[in-house]
């Protein structure tokens, strides 16, 4: 990964009283495939509307390559989009379609030739070039838009919930060929999407955020292992979130335990959130060997994992283990240190 | 049984429908002058249609006028369609309504409405005046054939043409028009049969100068009903018909006309 390409400096967009994107900060490099995740509403479309140009910040900068690009407009910005559904030409085949942007670069038409092939060959969509848009499948048009926008060889590509339309199983071989796609091409990805687990799967970088604000920016581990608040433990897989204290440094403190954990620098009794992966808890089937004990309340088979909800004399607890126990078994359940993750308080969810 | 009495039910309502133009078009062959009578199959009205100066010159304004006001309202309508297209919610709603008025308005209403302004202007009545009331009559059909084709399309389409460099007036030209002209084609197929169909509105803005066929009809009729008349008035039900006939053609490909 090479030097910063894209940097935004206290990006802000307003509708109204409503503050879509809220003075964000954010510094993408190159060749680097950053993904904006968040709920419906948290200001990751606008974002990267205001990166294409098709929206202007009320506040704020953005850079590309050091220099300012809010007042260029979107025709001579050196981005290509890969627009929800698609947005093709439909009075147009597939070969028109992806030379769309070179025509208008006024490219000898050879060389369109050439250059259109070869991304029809990318997306896997040889002899396709004659073929009318509207006849060609949801993961066709997905190519096609990709191709389109890829042909132009911009130094980054806005990609805006590329995959939501498609079903299930196509979204999975999807991500696996943008990221082949990406990895061959070697630009710069921002994807927007609200599936995290699209998010973990493809990305270098994610970037979680909520109500116009950045709530973590890391890597997929990170963001997944070492969640910053309530609201990306939530956001971000399965978790079990507790409102606990910090007696002292590497202890936490909750209902009627308190166990070991690798955090330290906190105040004393100092109140913190702390998040459980459901498969960082072990099941002992001798409660007394357990630092929490429990009945076990509901079972749901989930295919890899069972999923049991395992009730405390205060709360319950979400476990996923690959081993069965019955419900109405009282059980006894382990954490280790390392598998808690502890965060400032934050708001209640 | 019940299925025989649906046919013939329908039979019955068809013959109350077309009955009297298929007499018309019988009558136009008529050799005999008399409307009882059948005397023998003869050409001879159309041929003295084409004869008559004041009929040339009626098809004449038909046509010219047709011509003229249909491109000048596709293109004020496309435009309209464009902008009421990109409005909020509630002036689009507006603007519509506003729009559909005149489309359930009277003819006659429209007719001396427009007919009271040109006086009041001081604007003779006569060719142009006829032509301003065709396009502003025809400009509603326009932009309801027009607007559907525009909601939907996708959204984002406009943005994906400057997207790949093109200018806003480039992704005008090139993708959006495009995109849209089955709606800017019925439009204008539409404006025309109008124009073509009108007789009332023209009637009160035409004045004595310009006389369209529609008009020429009317006054011949006063006169008493020769069998020209039912030869002209079979031509123009068949050039109505034939663009009928197009619309509805272009409209069973999927593409939907409002009428």
């Amino acid at each position: 990964m090479g030097k910063n390409l894209i940097e935004l400096k206290n990006l802000t967009k307003r509708y109204g009283d409503m503050t879509a994107v809220d003075s964000i900060n954010l510094t993408i490099k190159e060749n680097e495939f950053v993904t904006l995740l968040g709920p419906s509403g948290c200001g990751k479309t606008t974002t990267l509307r205001m990166i294409g140009g098709f929206e202007d910040p009320d506040e704020g900068q953005i850079l590309f390559e050091g220099k300012l690009l809010n007042p260029i407009p979107a025709y001579k910005r050196n981005i290509n989009t890969v627009f929800q559904r698609y947005a093709l030409f439909t009075h147009m085949n597939v070969f028109e379609n992806i030379a769309f942007g070179l025509r208008i670069k006024k490219i000898p038409k050879n060389e369109i030739e050439r250059r259109v092939k070869r991304m029809l060959k990318l997306v896997d969509l040889e002899g396709f070039e004659k073929r009318n848009v509207d006849s060609l499948s949801g993961g066709q048009q997905q190519r096609v838009a990709i191709a389109r926008a890829l042909v132009n060889e911009p130094k980054v590509l806005l990609l805006d919930e590329p995959l939501g339309a498609l079903d299930l199983k196509l979204r999975k071989e999807m991500q696996i060929e943008l990221l082949d796609m990406q990895r061959s091409v070697g630009i710069t990805f921002i994807y927007v999407t609200h599936d995290q687990e699209e998010a973990l799967t493809m990305s270098d970088t994610v970037v979680v955020m909520n109500k116009g604000l950045i709530q973590q920016v890391g890597t997929p581990q990170d963001i997944y292992n070492e969640p910053l608040n309530r609201f990306v433990a939530d956001f971000i897989g399965e978790s079990n979130i507790i409102e606990a204290i910090m007696p002292e440094d590497y202890k936490v403190a909750f209902d009627d335990v308190v166990l070991d954990c690798v955090d330290k620098g906190f105040a004393k009794n100092e109140p913190v959130d702390i998040v459980i992966r459901p498969e960082d808890i072990r099941i002992v089937t001798n409660p007394d060997d357990g630092m929490i004990k429990g009945t076990v309340k509901s079972v749901i088979f989930k295919g890899v994992h069972y999923e049991m909800i395992i009730e405390s004399d205060i709360r319950e607890y979400m476990v996923h283990r690959t081993m069965m126990f019955p419900v109405g078994s009282y059980v006894g359940m382990n954490i280790q240190p390392c598998d808690i993750q502890v965060m400032k308080r934050g708001e209640p969810l | 049984m019940s299925r025989a009495i649906k046919r013939i039910y329908m039979g019955i309502i068809f013959l109350f429908l077309y009955a009297p133009i298929i007499v018309l078009i019988v009558f136009s062959f008529n050799k005999s002058k008399s409307r009882g009578q059948w005397g023998g199959f003869t050409l001879s009205w159309y041929a003295e249609l084409f004869k008559s100066r004041q009929i040339r010159e009626a098809l004449y304004y038909t046509l010219l006028v047709a011509v003229l006001s249909t491109l000048i309202s596709t293109v004020v309508g496309t435009i309209a369609a464009l902008g009421i297209n990109n409005m909020g919610k509630f002036s689009r709603t507006v603007i519509l309504n506003m729009n559909n008025l005149p489309v359930l308005n009277p003819d006659i209403v429209t007719g001396v409405a427009l007919m009271t302004l040109f006086i009041s202007v001081k604007l003779e009545l006569g060719f142009l005046t006829m032509l301003i009331a065709h396009i502003v009559f025809s400009i509603p059909y326009v932009i309801l054939a027009v607007l559907p084709k525009l909601r939907q399309m996708n959204k984002h389409i406009a943005e994906a043409a400057m997207d790949l460099g093109a200018t806003p007036s480039y992704a005008l030209r090139k993708v959006i028009i495009p995109e849209i002209s089955p709606g800017i084609i019925s439009g204008a197929l539409m404006a025309f049969t109008l124009s073509i169909d009108d007789f009332v509105i023209s009637f009160f803005t035409a004045g004595t100068s310009a006389t369209n066929l529609s008009i020429l009809v009317y006054s011949m009729a006063k006169r008493g009903v020769k069998p020209t008349i039912n030869a002209l008035s079979t031509l123009m039900f068949l050039t109505v018909l034939i663009l009928m006939l197009i619309i509805n053609k272009k409209s069973d490909k999927g593409e939907e006309i409002l009428l």
